[in-house]
């Protein structure tokens, strides 16, 4: 790959930076990119570019006569300027508040959020102090999400990565089609949870309604109360104490662990039976390899 | 493995896919010749009592009460080669050879965790190029 300094990239149009990054002459070489770690690199613990931020440097934007481009862009700016901890005020139900955050934060917000909030995060510890409407934690990476009360419907939904605890309950659909992270429910769960599931886990202290689990292809739910029904390729599996110590300690992390303990929970995962792709016959099968 | 019912083979030995890459027992594997399902458990919860120093100084850095994003970070393998799947460029990163592996999927884990979060953090890593490239605001 060519050698360009950033002032020069910053001097060129997007299409003469990608010219000159390489990204348009290099072949790609089949499915795998054949890279391997250095086991002599630094030790770093944040992306080069993220802000550097102090978690003990707090300020507080008032939100009432904000729109959400506005707040997320405030937000922004005060991570640039090293805040590491920002309440937000007056939320008053705005979507998309808190979204897109890609490095370490502390964000609080007083009061409920609407629909899609904090989504798109990558390492944020963030606390609502309220309820949140539908697809809070969408697409989430890393970081925790704590809702004080009650969550909408696909809670959770696509989530790839890091801690979305609601300790009261949600709607439907939570964790639908997640593929990965934890997603911890305080109270129930609505019809149609963990819906086409690849992997992550799912802890739900009360009830699930039917249909739990429907098309799951791989990942774990545990549910502390009844579960109305479970769907298609949903199974009960063992809880081995390797499940036992997890939940023990996530459960009471997030200030959630039941007084009875955790030996009660159900553990369902995927039967695998919808993991048709081998039916193809074999010339199908390496045609579509 | 939980949820054994799929006509993949059992997993057996931590070995298993460095010693056989193609890993076909199953008979419906032999026949269309591939490995049916993941090569390793990703549903295996972590074993905090295994944990690095660095992963601690880590989790201590972000806030973080356990290991969030990298429970779901295990070691697996590519063409016989140990190896960890970065989400961030969609592909298999390589352990190098010069690496001792441990004799557990948790010990081998945890190193597998530990490379990921250098590599991603690291200047090599291709997203700091695409963002040079790309990146918008």
């Amino acid at each position: 790959m060519a050698s360009v300094s950033d002032a020069e990239l910053k001097q060129m149009s997007q299409e003469e930076r990608v010219t000159a990054l390489g990204m348009r002459t290099e072949q790609l070489t089949g499915k795998s990119l054949h890279i391997e770690f250095d086991p002599d690199a630094e030790e770093r613990f944040t992306y080069p570019w993220a802000p550097e931020v102090d978690f003990n440097k707090r300020t507080e934007i008032d939100t009432v006569d904000m729109t959400t481009t506005e707040v997320n862009g405030r937000i922004r700016e005060l991570m640039a300027e090293g805040y590491g901890t920002i309440v937000l005020q007056n939320p008053r139900g705005k979507h998309s508040l808190g979204v897109g955050i890609l490095s370490k934060l502390n964000l609080i917000i007083e009061g409920s959020t609407g629909y899609f909030g904090v989504g798109l995060i990558d390492g944020p510890n963030i606390r609502i102090n309220g309820r949140v409407g539908w697809s809070c934690g969408e697409n989430m990476m890393s970081g925790t999400v704590m809702i004080e009360k009650n969550a909408g419907s696909t809670f959770g939904a696509a989530i790839r990565g890091g801690d979305l605890v609601c300790r009261g309950s949600v709607g439907s659909r939570t964790g639908i089609d997640m593929k990965g992270g934890t997603i911890i429910v305080g109270g129930d769960t609505g019809a149609l949870s963990g819906f086409m599931m690849q992997r992550g886990r799912m802890v739900v202290c009360g009830n699930a309604g039917k249909n739990l689990g429907d098309s799951m292809y791989d990942g774990t739910i545990y549910v502390g109360g009844d579960i109305k029904s479970c769907g298609v390729d949903a199974v009960e599996a063992e809880l081995t104490n390797l499940d036992k110590a997890w939940l023990t300690r996530k459960l009471t992390q997030y200030g959630l662990m039941p007084e009875k303990g955790v030996d009660h929970f159900t553990k369902i995962v995927a039967g695998k039976q919808l993991w048709n792709y081998d039916n193809l016959e074999p010339s199908e099968k390496k045609l579509i390899l | 493995m939980a949820g054994t019912q799929y006509r993949g083979s059992e997993i057996v030995d931590v070995d298993q896919f460095l010693n056989d890459a193609d890993g076909l027992v199953s008979e419906r594997e032999k026949e269309i010749g591939q490995h049916i399902g993941y090569r390793y458990d990703v549903n295996l919860v972590p074993d905090y009592n295994r944990i690095t120093p660095f992963l601690s100084k880590y989790m201590e850095v972000m806030g973080w009460d356990d290991l969030n994003w990298l429970e779901d970070v295990h070691m697996g393998y590519e063409e016989g080669a140990p190896a960890v799947f970065d989400r961030n460029n969609n592909g298999w990163v390589r352990i190098p050879n010069t690496i001792e592996l441990p004799d557990n999927q948790q010990d081998r884990d945890m190193i597998a965790r530990e490379l990921l979060i250098k590599f991603q953090m690291s200047d090599r890593h291709p997203l700091s190029d695409l963002r040079k490239a790309y990146m918008k605001f």
